[in-house]
């Protein structure tokens, strides 16, 4: 008997819990049927940054008003271009597409950058066909003077400020540095998310040693990393009603089901498929279902959550204790050593 | 009928709407001020705008204004409608296939913006002259003295160029025309489609060259029948001013306005008439209005078609009581009986005023004067016609005269009123006072399109520009009024002054054109309270005396805290449309939102919201400033230039700099051009806000700074130490690290004043702090925190003793930059490219160096008066600089040379013969002596002195002939400098002769890619896929390999160098060049902002652009072509970074990714192609042994 995979994300209906996220792979209409025809069940497309645009605007208009007009033989020093394609609209054609040639949803992620361009952008997402929406946000504190507080605040904010623009589900996707994450989730919900999104990944500074320079690079992400979501997930996982993805860290079928045990409502996938290629989300799914058919599950629905904080054998494991059974088993053999 | 509506635009899109809708093929080539209609040609092409037949005009540029005309004159033979557009020089290379297609009776519609051709100097600016030289082609001459008239008679020309199949020279003045904007009627197509007869473009069609009909056309022939066949023609030019006159009437009947061959305007009883043509029409139908209200009978015949001159008509057009006529002509022709229009009336009225039955009293001919005016736009107001009025009525009128000037040598010159004035009161007469850079003029003309377009008063702008591109002074002269506005002439009783930099009030009397009662907006960091007191003494008076309104904002402030920067001119613009009152203020806020979402809707949203936003937040920040009953200020003005300055400086120079230079007499200005050198450096115009300030502790005194310095601006110096003893506090100095100049101390020094603030210095220092690794040796500081030490310092700088040239190290990047610059403090932009290859020059050669510079770049930030960068050394030695034109520079270096060669050659021959005299040692040094060293040059020098003794004491002929040019017996070099524009394009043919020759020349070739001086269009040297004007979709075809085309002689030294990537191979490059004793040409990659990058980081930029192949370094040296050996040297690596990703930092290949994504794939691979194939070839080239024989020419007797 084959096992249901199925699974709720946002409110959408998914055939099973692989989520292709945003990432190189999704921005590209080809790659993206790809993922579909290997089966991912839905896919987050790259952000639109609205700092790019306001960025690659703003750039484009210093190169045509530099120098103008400051010297009679040359008024200027470029031809206008007739589409210097500015703005967001090839971002909006992008899921437009995409909602048009794909049949899994298409959940668009949204970078802002101020007040008025989260909610501007977001209505622009849902008028452009988005079957959700994913708020990728991110914010580092530099201000001494600013407190944990404000910095939540103004996510929270954030988030009720688009909740109240757009009607599509909403989904927000957070770092992992909030010093009091289940209460701070719970205040996202409250505040108008249908999901969270568990870990954010960034761009991490590195020196270049012979130039001096700092120089931000991206790397893929390693199993090592699974971790954070693994344990935040299960911990958040009684807490909220809301939907939970699991992100970073996935590249087996194993990280998978772990994540999915631990209460995740789907598991998303950018490094590993990468890595692998989409035709390896086929791979993931065969393994999912091998395991499941193998530990006699019925479906993704009956194991999800079952090894979360408060369902799992040990909780304590997922809390303080697990740092401390490390260095425990680590310094057990000096202790246990011969006399 | 078409709906025509109202537009605002200037004269040279007037044109060209016509001369693109008519036309199918268009040859085009830049030239001031005809470029910008070849620019909107090539832009309407390139998004597909269809003509009236439905096509799509074929666009081509070419290589010179002579190959336009070529190309012109062969689709015109093949039956295509086809024209171009020109001025100037450029309308004199066109003639001779002018002479041919007007031989050929071929119909065609040449667009000219009348420009002054070159004499004692270039100009840019507008007259008759280049017009005037082509009367004698056989050309139809029909002239336009508005923006609307260009606009219209463009049309009528093309219509009765098909009529006629005489062709036409449709002309209008440079600038004053081609670049007003004015409020105008613009012809719908079908208005333009009913003027043209499509039987007659079949007929034209018909006599094309085709196989099917073969003909023989441009036949050569012999005495018995060239004669008559020229007569043969003469039938066509009889018809021609009717069928013009027809089309008048015929455009008159569907649009509305009338024009003759010569239109009348004043008083039908007038005695008095003024004859002219062109913009300055305008100026005097004001005076000629003016004059008939006091009851004068004056009047205007304006000519509108100069070729063929219908005598009869123009009698017609007479009123038959004139008995005095005063013709004005905008050119001057030195030698002739009177400029070309005088005679023309003075033979019309011969022949033809008698047959009219010319109803003067007695019978006789009237009375005819001549003047010349407006000579390179020269300033024509209606006080200047009133007076030539006037003189019609003296007893005894100057038969010839000038108006505009004040003539003190041949006082032909008349004076006229400047208190006489046509400026009516209901008319908003606005200055505006800015910097290039803050968007002024933009916002002008936005302000002049939003009244113009939006509601029934006319507009008009017009904008006057500085010959400065770093931190230029724009001044725009907006009118609108309830009428079309017709006043040609710049403001000078302005109701509206503003001053959009708080810093111009120091050095500009810009409340002089202010009328009593104006209002005077400034922008200021001063609120209401304080402002007054920061105002320099003058200005307050002025302020006082006239009843200024005076109002102050700090635009700056609302700029930058609404996101837009440096860029005031939204703010500004609002202010003065809440002031001024010619709108509503709710309406006027609502119309420039709507004209910024109409000029920036396609640069994104954020720029909208941004300027928006400026918008509302200006009104809150205009305040009245309170105007005290007397001036307390103790600032004063500045003196224009810095004391001590040379006499001529003083007389001359002040003034130019000033902006008053239209007071200078002719006395004061040179007979030949001829102006002293070293000048820039008394024009301090203090234009940074940020200098760098040298950190000692950290330097590392490689001299990088300078080397990139674009302005000479920052400069190292060795010194004994002991001159620190007299060095002002907080002089900073360090030992000298090395041996050459053991025991001494040394310095880098900025020059506060002339700094532009590019940053390029700080962007190149390698030397950081261990500590805080963002502190550099040198560093961008806030000007006015360390002017007045840095002002000190440098004074004291300068002063040092220079270092010994022959004790100098000039192998080394660090040993040229203690040589003294003598290229200094040019108005280049921020950050050029191009002029630290000129001031290493100057440095390296420039004490023995004679420079011929061909037109472009170079030549204005070069040449333009007020001031030259080119300098002197404290013997006074420097550059001796000329420039001749733009296509004949290598011709006009070589001559340079053939000069001084052959003046040596003189010298030696003498020397021989005088050798008895002078000594058989001393001459036999004279001539053999080696000069190759600084040292050997300096003992030469010392020779050249003792010989001038000796000449002194004899008296021979023979000794007078040797003594006048005995300093040739010093090595003399000669550079020979220009663009790609020049060197690849248009002095091509020149400069591949001129590399035949073998003769001593270097020839540098400063190479932006693009023509950068008139903005940026496409030359043979702009790279694959990069945008530029004229190549909006990318430049399709790969780059002309210069260098290997001379390389291919042989014996012509080459080299390839970009001084950011390879500093040491651009030294050593230019060292190799100036020694070779034969042709040298070297192609410098100079970086512009025309290629869209950041001019602050663009000299570390060029070694991304060596390091991907696009500009490998290289060096051909033809004396090691021998014996096996291989001359040509690889000086870069193997290309190791896609092109790809070095071209998406510079906007013009970026730029076209972003508009045309796969069409920049494709020309990224074929460039990537390009570069690989480029590399393989010159790595097999560098392989390649060579024996060349050397063929220079010894100049040795």
């Amino acid at each position: 008997m084959s096992v249901d995979l199925s699974t709720r994300y946002l409110g959408l209906e998914l055939k099973n819990p692989l989520v292709a996220s945003a990432g190189p792979l999704t921005g590209d209409l080809e790659t993206l049927f790809r993922l579909e025809q290997a089966g991912v069940a839905a896919a987050v497309l790259p952000s639109l940054f609205e700092e790019q645009i306001e960025h690659d605007e703003r750039e484009i208009h210093r190169l045509y008003e530099y120098q103008t007009e400051s010297f009679a033989e040359s008024l200027s020093y470029f031809p206008e271009v007739a589409d210097t394609r500015v703005g967001p609209d090839g971002y909006l054609n992008q899921v437009e597409r995409a909602r048009k040639s794909l049949s899994i949803p298409v959940i668009a992620s949204l970078n802002g950058h101020s007040e008025g361009g989260w909610t501007r952008y977001a209505r622009a997402i849902q008028d452009a066909g988005a079957s959700a929406l994913e708020l990728n946000i991110y914010f580092v504190p530099t201000d001494p003077d600013m407190t944990a507080q404000e910095l939540e605040e103004r996510y929270l904010d954030l988030v009720a400020a688009v909740r109240s623009t757009v009607s599509i589900p909403l989904a927000v996707k957070i770092g992992p540095q909030f010093s009091c994450l289940p209460n701070f989730a719970r205040r996202l919900v409250e505040s108008g998310a249908d999901g969270l999104v568990l870990f954010n990944r960034y761009l991490e500074p590195d020196i270049d040693l012979e130039r001096l320079e700092v120089v931000p690079h991206l790397v893929l992400s390693t199993r090592f990393e699974l971790g954070a979501p693994l344990r935040w997930i299960a911990i958040l996982r009684e807490h909220l009603t809301a939907s939970l993805a699991a992100s970073s860290g996935v590249h087996q079928p194993d990280d998978a089901l772990k994540l999915l045990l631990a209460g995740a409502d789907v598991v998303m996938m950018t490094s590993g498929l990468l890595r692998r290629g989409s035709a390896y989300a086929a791979t993931m799914l065969d393994g999912i279902r091998h395991w499941l058919e193998e530990k006699e599950y019925q479906s993704v629905a009956q194991m999800r959550g079952s090894m979360s904080r408060k369902n799992c054998p040990d909780p304590a494991a997922l809390e303080r204790a697990n740092y401390m059974k490390a260095l425990a088993s680590y310094t057990a053999p000096l202790d246990a050593g011969p006399a | 009928m078409s709906q025509r509506r109202y537009v605002t635009l200037d004269g040279n899109e007037a044109a060209a709407l016509v001369a693109h809708q008519t036309n199918e093929v268009i040859a085009i080539y830049p030239i001031t001020p005809a470029s910008p209609m070849g620019e909107l040609s090539d832009a309407w092409s390139a998004v597909d705008r269809q003509n009236i037949f439905g096509t799509v005009p074929d666009v081509i540029q070419m290589q010179s204004e002579a190959g336009a005309a070529g190309a012109v004159h062969g689709a015109l033979q093949a039956g295509a409608l086809s024209t171009t557009f020109t001025a100037s020089q450029g309308l004199l290379l066109m003639i001779p296939n002018m002479y041919k297609i007007a031989g050929e009776l071929t119909p065609t519609v040449f667009h000219v913006t009348a420009r002054t051709l070159a004499t004692h100097a270039l100009s840019i600016f507008g007259d008759h002259s280049d017009v005037m030289a082509v009367r004698a082609t056989g050309w139809a001459m029909l002239c336009s003295n508005s923006v609307q008239e260009a606009h219209d008679l463009a049309l009528i020309a093309q219509a009765a160029t098909l009529r006629s199949r005489v062709p036409f020279v449709h002309f209008f003045d440079g600038f004053r025309t081609s670049h007003e904007v004015n409020k105008i009627e613009q012809l719908g197509q079908d208005d333009i489609r009913a003027l043209i007869d499509d039987r007659l473009v079949r007929a034209h069609r018909e006599r094309a060259m085709d196989p099917d009909r073969p003909v023989l056309r441009g036949s050569a022939q012999n005495p018995d029948v060239f004669f008559q066949a020229r007569e043969a023609a003469n039938p066509f030019y009889d018809l021609l001013p009717g069928i013009v006159q027809e089309t008048m009437d015929e455009f008159a009947a569907r649009i509305g306005r009338q024009y003759h061959l010569f239109d009348y305007v004043g008083d039908p009883q007038a005695r008095h008439v003024l004859v002219m043509m062109g913009s300055g029409a305008g100026a005097a139908e004001e005076a000629v209005e003016e004059l008939r209200r006091q009851g004068r009978p004056v009047g205007l015949l304006k000519v509108r078609l100069f070729r063929p001159f219908d005598a009869a008509a123009f009698v017609a057009a007479l009123p038959a009581s004139v008995r005095a006529l005063a013709v004005l002509d905008r050119t001057k022709e030195p030698g002739a009986l009177g400029e070309p229009l005088y005679q023309d009336v003075v033979t019309a009225l011969a022949e033809a005023w008698p047959a009219s039955g010319g109803a003067s009293g007695n019978g006789g001919l009237p009375q005819v004067i001549g003047g010349r005016y407006g000579l390179s736009s020269k300033e024509f107001t209606p006080a200047m016609a009133a007076r030539v009025l006037e003189e019609l009525a003296a007893a005894a009128p100057k038969r010839h005269f000038t108006v505009g000037i004040i003539d003190d040598v041949t006082h032909l010159s008349l004076k006229w009123d400047p208190d006489f004035s046509t400026e009516k009161p209901d008319v908003t007469r606005a200055m505006f006072y800015g910097l290039g850079s803050d968007g002024t003029v933009g916002a002008s003309k936005n302000s002049v399109k939003i009244i113009g377009e939006n509601t029934s008063l006319y507009a008009q702008g017009y904008f006057v520009y500085d010959s400065k591109k770093a931190g230029s002074v724009t001044v725009s002269h907006v009118r609108f009024s309830p009428r079309p506005i017709h006043s040609t002439y710049l403001i000078d009783r302005a109701n509206f002054v503003a001053c959009h930099q708080p810093q111009f009030l120091e050095r500009i009397d810009m409340l002089q054109a202010a009328e009593p009662g104006a209002t005077f907006l400034l922008n200021s960091p001063h609120g209401p309270d304080t402002v007054w007191d920061q105002l320099p003494a003058e200005v307050q008076q002025q302020i006082i005396d006239k009843r200024l309104k005076f109002y102050v904002v700090d635009a700056y402030e609302i700029a930058h805290r609404t996101g837009m920067g440096g860029r005031i001119n939204t703010v500004m613009q609002t202010c003065f449309f809440a002031l001024a009152g010619v709108l509503p203020r709710e309406q006027a806020i609502q119309q420039i939102k709507d004209a910024i979402k109409k000029t920036y809707g396609r640069r994104g949203e954020s720029i909208l919201r941004q300027n928006y936003a400026a918008v509302d937040a200006s009104l809150e920040g205009l305040h009245q400033v309170p105007v005290p009953a007397v001036a307390s200020s103790s600032l004063r003005r500045l003196p224009p230039v810095a004391a001590g300055a040379s006499d001529f400086v003083q007389r001359v120079t002040a003034l130019l700099i000033e902006g008053r230079g239209d007071l200078l007499p002719v006395s004061a200005l040179p007979v030949d051009g001829t102006f002293p050198t070293s000048t820039a450096c008394v024009e301090k115009r203090s234009i940074a806000l940020e200098i760098p300030i040298w950190d000692p502790e950290i330097c590392i005194q490689c001299g990088l700074c300078a080397l990139v310095c674009p302005h000479a601006a920052i400069r190292m110096k060795p010194y004994p130490l002991g001159e620190l003893n007299n060095a002002p506090a907080g002089f900073l100095s360090r030992s000298w690290k090395g041996k050459e100049y053991a025991d001494h101390a040394m310095t880098i020094q900025v020059a506060p004043e002339d700094c532009t603030g590019c940053g390029v210095c700080v962007d190149v220092c390698p030397a950081k702090s261990k500590e805080v690794v963002r502190h550099k040796a040198i560093n961008m500081q806030p000007k006015r925190e360390h002017l007045e030490r840095e002002r000190r310092n440098y004074e004291y700088f300068l002063q040092l003793p220079d270092v010994d040239r022959t004790l100098v190290n000039m192998d080394t990047v660090k040993g040229t930059q203690v040589l003294l610059p003598l290229f200094e403090y040019s108005g280049a932009c921020a950050g050029c490219g191009e002029t630290p290859y000129l001031k290493l020059m100057s440095q390296l050669f420039g004490d023995r160096t004679l420079i011929g510079n061909a037109t472009g770049c170079s030549s204005i930030y070069g040449g333009n008066l007020p001031t030259t960068p080119w300098s002197v050394n404290a013997e006074g030695r420097g550059p001796a600089w000329s420039n001749s034109l733009f296509e004949d520079n290598a011709e006009f270096g070589l001559g340079l040379r053939l000069a001084l060669d052959q003046k040596r050659y003189h010298a030696e021959v003498l020397l021989r013969k005088l050798a008895p005299e002078l000594g058989d040692e001393l001459v036999r040094e004279l001539i053999d002596a080696p000069q190759e060293t600084e040292q050997e040059l300096a003992e030469q020098r010392q020779r050249v002195a003792a010989l001038q003794q000796r000449l002194g004491r004899l008296t021979s002929p023979e000794a007078e002939r040797l003594s006048a040019i005995a300093d040739v017996l010093v090595r003399r070099d000669v550079w020979i400098i220009g663009g790609d524009g020049w060197a690849y394009d248009i002095g091509f043919g020149g400069l591949d002769h001129v590399l035949t020759t073998g003769r001593d020349v270097n020839i540098l070739v400063l190479d932006t890619g693009v023509y950068s001086n008139t903005g940026g269009q496409a030359s043979k040297a702009t790279p694959r896929a990069a945008v530029a004007k004229f190549a909006s979709g990318g430049k399709p075809a790969r780059k002309k390999d210069l260098g290997m085309l001379a390389v291919s002689y042989g014996n012509v030294y080459v080299a390839q160098v970009a001084l950011g990537a390879n500093p040491a191979q651009t030294v050593r490059a230019m060292r190799e060049a100036e020694s070779y004793r034969g042709p040298s040409l070297i192609l410098a990659y100079s970086h512009c902002i025309a290629h869209g990058i950041n001019m602050e980081t663009a000299m570390t930029h060029q070694k991304d652009v060596v390091q991907c192949g696009l500009w490998p370094l290289y060096r051909y040296d033809p004396r090691l072509a021998h014996d096996h050996g291989h001359p040509f040297h690889l000086d870069s690596h193997k290309p190791k970074i896609p092109f790809r990703d070095v071209a998406m930092k510079e906007a013009r290949f970026a730029m076209l990714a972003r508009s045309s994504p796969d069409e920049a794939e494709r020309l990224f691979a074929l460039a990537q192609k390009d570069i690989e194939d480029q590399w393989n070839y010159y790595e097999q080239m560098a392989g390649v042994e060579r024996d060349i024989e050397q063929q220079m020419r010894e100049v040795q007797a």
